[in-house]
């Protein structure tokens, strides 16, 4: 900020609120931290939720593409569930099933997501549901290289990894 | 009343430590780093989780304060086992690069990140890479 005093065209909200979502959470997560209310913590998270956006907002100067916030909410309960379903699995697998009769294999999940928000979010994902771990991405960030620990068929892992996560992000982040 | 809220809260950190003691013992049976890194990233998020949920409800069903840091505790969880999983795998495939040949190919005129660059010929292709492209 301070090496262009007279050339900074920024509104007033993108310069002193440049991420109000940002700021909102920040306020919440500090509210929650503190785990009670009270007056004196509301002005210290909101000091916080204000100071913290500006300073980090040249690391990030555009806001996150999100445009569905009904649908990431819905996401989210999807993927919360998909995760105990995958407890429950990988437990299955890892108690069951001795080391030599595991597909292991390694597979490529082709992208059509562009945002690095959502393929982010995507690869985080895939490793927290079922038997996948996200490990790699392509040197042109367009395919996804993730580990399965049993997957009989490689193409069928990644039609699903592909129409349950892919096309609800795509709605997400369009 | 009373009973029937701890004896749920019994199960949920019963059910929690089983979970967990499942991802640890995945993480000493397997083979190879690369299957062992599944246990702990699945088994225990749902190990801590049932003991999160357990404190949850303890708190406010028995000393009557509502208690919200479990909530965090599991948001942060969420956010950094994927990532600290990827790293792991990355720093891995760094390490072993035989393993390399492995790897299915990418799809793509490019490789894998970690071992490829972007070909600078690409410049088309690279402004569209640019952060937020």
């Amino acid at each position: 900020m301070a090496d262009r005093p007279e050339t900074d065209t920024r509104s007033f909200m993108q310069r002193w609120l440049p991420h109000p979502l940002l700021t909102l959470v920040l306020i919440a997560l500090w509210m929650l931290l503190l785990n009670s209310f009270s007056a004196g913590g509301l002005v210290m998270g909101t000091l916080l939720g204000v100071v913290i956006p500006i300073i980090t907002s040249n690391f990030w100067p555009e806001r996150p593409p999100v445009k569905a916030y009904g649908k990431a909410v819905s996401y989210m309960a999807l993927v919360a569930w998909d995760v105990v379903v995958a407890n429950v699995q990988v437990a299955r697998l890892i108690l069951f099933r001795r080391a030599d009769q595991l597909n292991v294999r390694w597979v490529t999940v082709p992208l059509e997501l562009r945002s690095p928000e959502a393929i982010t979010v995507l690869a985080g994902t895939i490793t927290m549901t079922p038997g996948t771990v996200s490990c790699d991405l392509s040197a042109d960030g367009r395919s996804l290289l993730v580990h399965c620990l049993d997957a009989p068929d490689a193409e069928e892992a990644v039609r699903q990894m592909k129409e349950r996560y892919e096309s609800r992000l795509k709605e997400i982040f369009p | 009343m009373t009973f029937l809220l701890e004896l749920l809260i019994a199960v949920l950190i019963v059910l929690g430590g089983i979970f967990a003691l499942i991802g640890s013992i995945g993480l000493v049976k397997r083979p190879d780093l690369l299957t062992r890194l599944h246990g702990p990233t699945k088994a225990t998020t749902l190990g801590v989780g049932g003991a999160l949920a357990a404190s949850m409800l303890f708190f406010f069903g028995i000393e009557g304060t509502l208690s919200i840091h479990e909530v965090l505790i599991s948001v942060f969880l969420f956010l950094t086992a994927p990532i600290s999983a990827h790293f792991i795998a990355k720093a891995h495939l760094h390490e072993h690069v035989e393993l390399r040949a492995d790897l299915p190919p990418t799809g793509r005129e490019h490789g894998w990140s970690t071992f490829d660059g972007l070909p600078e010929s690409h410049d088309g292709e690279q402004t569209e890479q640019a952060p937020r492209g």
